[in-house]
């Protein structure tokens, strides 16, 4: 019962630590990230020939997740456990085994310790992993997570067994892991501007529309049940005309069953998927309806409800609702005159601006906890050179995140709100990348034709 | 046997063929005798008569004929004193052929009177008429209307981040103005599309926004000058549609535009 205790303690006083270093991390004072110790796993028999992709993307995921300190392998000691029964008490001052203190003292210092081993078991890849507090007295008290885990006997298999064992660690240490989300963006490699969605980690990219024309804009709804996003309908051609696009237009998806939904557009020159309201049942857009300039306005899911929420002679579009409260929106104006960061009410009223008004100031993203932005700014650089940034809305601090290497734009929060997706002009050709919110941990993701707009889902978990 | 004998024979016969064929009908439809015939009609009278005028065959070959080509009228009758076709053919003899050449397609009408009565029968000559064709050629190639405003409407140019209309796209409107109100004229149905466009620097979101503003400013203005507003439809493109890709000034300025295209 005691141990219970003292495990339970832990675990909280870990998780209370680890949501202060988010903080810290976003907000710019990275504090002491927590020590981990990950050894190199061995694989029984065949398993050994997919170890390299198995240690790799363990200590990738580990590290990429931005909460732990990865400690170099290179000061571990010479007998590394591979399971509990390896632990042995030293006696009389001399080492008998592995033991906790060899990983809890100099020159390792670490305070976790991830260990254990895989084997080919009944044709399939068998991972026994564990997670040891290397800070307590004995193993019996040590440990924090014991599983096993079970893949294809390949890479593919090596690698899923190795994200699923970072995950439950990550978890367990309050940072929420990256399996399972998914990456929905605006790719031209088909020759024309469609829909796709991939994994976090660029695997697995899926075309999901094919209209033929320009499709971009991409929204997701926080269940992950519906996309919206802005299209230009092709008109068919006729004598004498050869087929055209038509005036951009909102239309809405089922993520389950990948159908067009009904939605209503205004009768207007424009009209543009912005955000879907964390209730998922509403959609804010930005339209020219009822004669005006772009304006933002807020729909039903099924473009009935609508009504006005901006009403000024300025460009207003990129609304996007906190998704904490639902109760205030960020959104990118011009009605100072370059496009700038704005936040309001939902009803409209107490406007603020966010940017100094230096440069250009877009593509807004709210981070989970509903208290960041993301955003593209020029300033400091010329005209469409954006570069990425971070603001904590309260006390409006900022965090610059790129610094000149290409034009970085549209910023948008994975669900661990410690992760950024972005896109980035840094060839002749638009890429998306993931980066840690402290601009650390770059990765490209894609590489055929242009991708943009990209927007981090929950995914279907 | 009398009358009502015989009547009453036949009664017997009829009520006895109702019994025989609802006993075996049902099981058996095989079996059942074939009705007896029909009693006699009563002869006519043998009263002499005058054969009736009868036309046999009255055909038109071929029956479809383009304008300008001929069909062959062929007919025989008998029994006729008297017989004629319409149209201008007039009186024919009992049997006969005769070509003609309607202009569009017409119905012959021959008729045939004798002693024991008349008889008519019509055929029709389909005429079908070619399309007529193409006017004569101008002097100078003619152009479409899309093509015409293709060739000599102007673009207007924007500054960065603008939908003001400068000077210059004052003066490219004022002609494009001019030129819209002649097509317009010309050609009823057209409608034209003012495209605005921009270059790759805002945000693309921004850029829909501002692109929107910049077509309707040049639609704005071309009303202004007395152009049809509604024959005008306004379409952003915002950064999605560079006419240029290179990033410079003399690039992105050639972005920064409204152009006109012809609508649907």
């Amino acid at each position: 019962m005691k141990r219970h205790i003292i495990l339970l303690g832990s675990v909280l006083c870990i998780c209370a630590l680890a949501l202060a270093q988010i903080k810290e991390k976003i907000t710019g004072n990275p504090g002491e990230k927590i020590p981990i110790a990950v050894p190199d796993f061995r694989g029984a028999g065949d398993a050994q020939n997919f170890m390299n992709t198995f240690n790799g993307t363990l200590w990738g995921e580990l590290q990429n997740s931005g909460q732990l300190k990865m400690i170099p392998k290179t000061s571990y000691p010479l007998t590394i456990p591979q399971q509990p029964a390896d632990f042995r008490p030293p006696l009389n001052g001399k080492s008998q085994g592995p033991w906790l203190s060899d990983w809890s003292g100099p020159p390792v210092n670490s305070h976790y310790l991830a260990f254990g081993y895989t084997a080919t078991q009944n044709g399939q890849l068998v991972l026994y992993g564990w997670l040891y507090d290397v800070q307590q007295a004995n193993p019996s008290s040590a440990q924090l997570l014991a599983k096993v885990y079970v893949g294809s006997p390949d890479e593919a298999g090596s690698k899923k067994i190795a994200q699923e064992f970072a995950a439950d660690i990550l978890k367990l240490f309050g940072a929420g892991s990256l399996m399972g989300t998914r990456i929905y963006f605006m790719s031209d490699r088909t020759g024309h501007k469609e829909i796709w969605s991939m994994n976090y980690d660029g695997s697995d990219q899926k075309q999901f529309t094919s209209y033929r024309t320009i499709t971009t804009f991409p929204v997701v709804s926080a269940d992950g049940t519906k996309i919206a996003f802005t299209t230009y309908p092709m008109r068919p051609a006729s004598p004498g005309h050869p087929a055209t696009e038509d005036q951009p237009k909102i239309y809405v998806h089922s993520l389950e069953t990948g159908r067009k939904l009904v939605y209503l557009n205004q009768n207007a020159s424009m009209n543009a998927a912005s955000d879907f309201m964390p209730d998922n049942r509403h959609l804010l857009i930005y339209s020219t309806a009822a004669g005006s300039v772009s304006q933002i306005f807020m729909t039903d899911i099924d473009g009935g409800g609508f009504h006005r929420i901006t009403n000024t002679r300025s460009l207003e579009v990129e609304a996007k609702a906190n998704p904490k409260t639902g109760a205030d929106i960020v959104f990118t104006s011009g009605r100072g005159g370059t496009p700038q960061i704005y936040r309001m009410n939902i009803d409209g009223t107490d406007v603020a601006r966010l940017t100094s008004g230096e440069g250009d100031a877009v593509n807004p993203s709210w981070n989970p906890d509903g208290q960041h932005i993301a955003f593209a700014w020029t300033r400091g650089f010329e005209p469409g050179n954006f570069n990425i940034f971070i603001m904590d809305i309260a006390s409006q601090e900022l965090i610059q995140l790129t610094h000149g290497a290409g034009r970085n734009e549209n910023p948008n929060w994975a669900p661990d709100g410690v992760h950024l997706v972005f896109s980035s002009k840094r060839g002749r050709s638009s890429q998306i990348f993931t980066m840690l919110a402290d601009g650390t941990g770059l990765q490209q993701l894609t590489t055929q034709g242009n991708n943009e707009k990209p927007v981090w889902t929950k995914g279907t978990q | 046997m009398s009358a009502s004998d015989r009547l009453h024979a036949s009664k017997i016969a009829a009520a006895l063929l109702v019994l025989t064929i609802a006993v075996v009908a049902p099981g058996c439809k095989k079996k059942v005798p074939p009705p007896p015939p029909p009693p006699p009609t009563t002869a006519p009278a043998s009263v002499p008569t005058v054969a009736r005028a009868a036309i046999n065959s009255f055909t038109a070959e071929p029956s479809t004929i383009e304008k300008g080509q001929s069909s062959t009228l062929s007919w025989s009758i008998s029994n006729a004193t008297d017989m004629s076709i319409d149209n201008g053919i007039g009186a024919v003899q009992s049997r006969g052929q005769r070509q003609v050449f309607p202009t569009s397609s017409t119905t012959y009408t021959l008729t045939a009177n004798g002693p024991g009565g008349s008889d008519t029968r019509t055929v029709t000559v389909s005429v079908n008429t070619p399309p007529p064709p193409p006017p004569a050629a101008p002097t100078g190639p003619r152009l479409s209307s899309a093509e015409t405003l293709q060739q000599q409407s102007q673009d207007a140019y924007f500054d960065y981040d603008k939908s003001d209309i400068r000077a210059d796209a004052r003066d490219a409107l004022t002609r494009d103005a001019g030129l819209l109100k002649q097509i317009f004229t010309q050609d009823p149905n057209f409608t034209v599309v003012v495209e605005g466009h921009c270059d790759e620097r805002g945000s693309a979101e921004y850029n829909l926004a501002l692109g929107d503003r910049r077509a309707s400013a040049a639609k704005d203005f071309l009303v202004q000058l007395g152009v049809a507003g509604d024959r005008i439809k306004t379409i952003s493109y915002g950064k999605e549609r560079p006419q240029c890709t290179e990033a410079n000034e003399e690039c992105w300025q050639k972005n920064r535009r409204a152009h006109l295209s012809a609508g649907q």
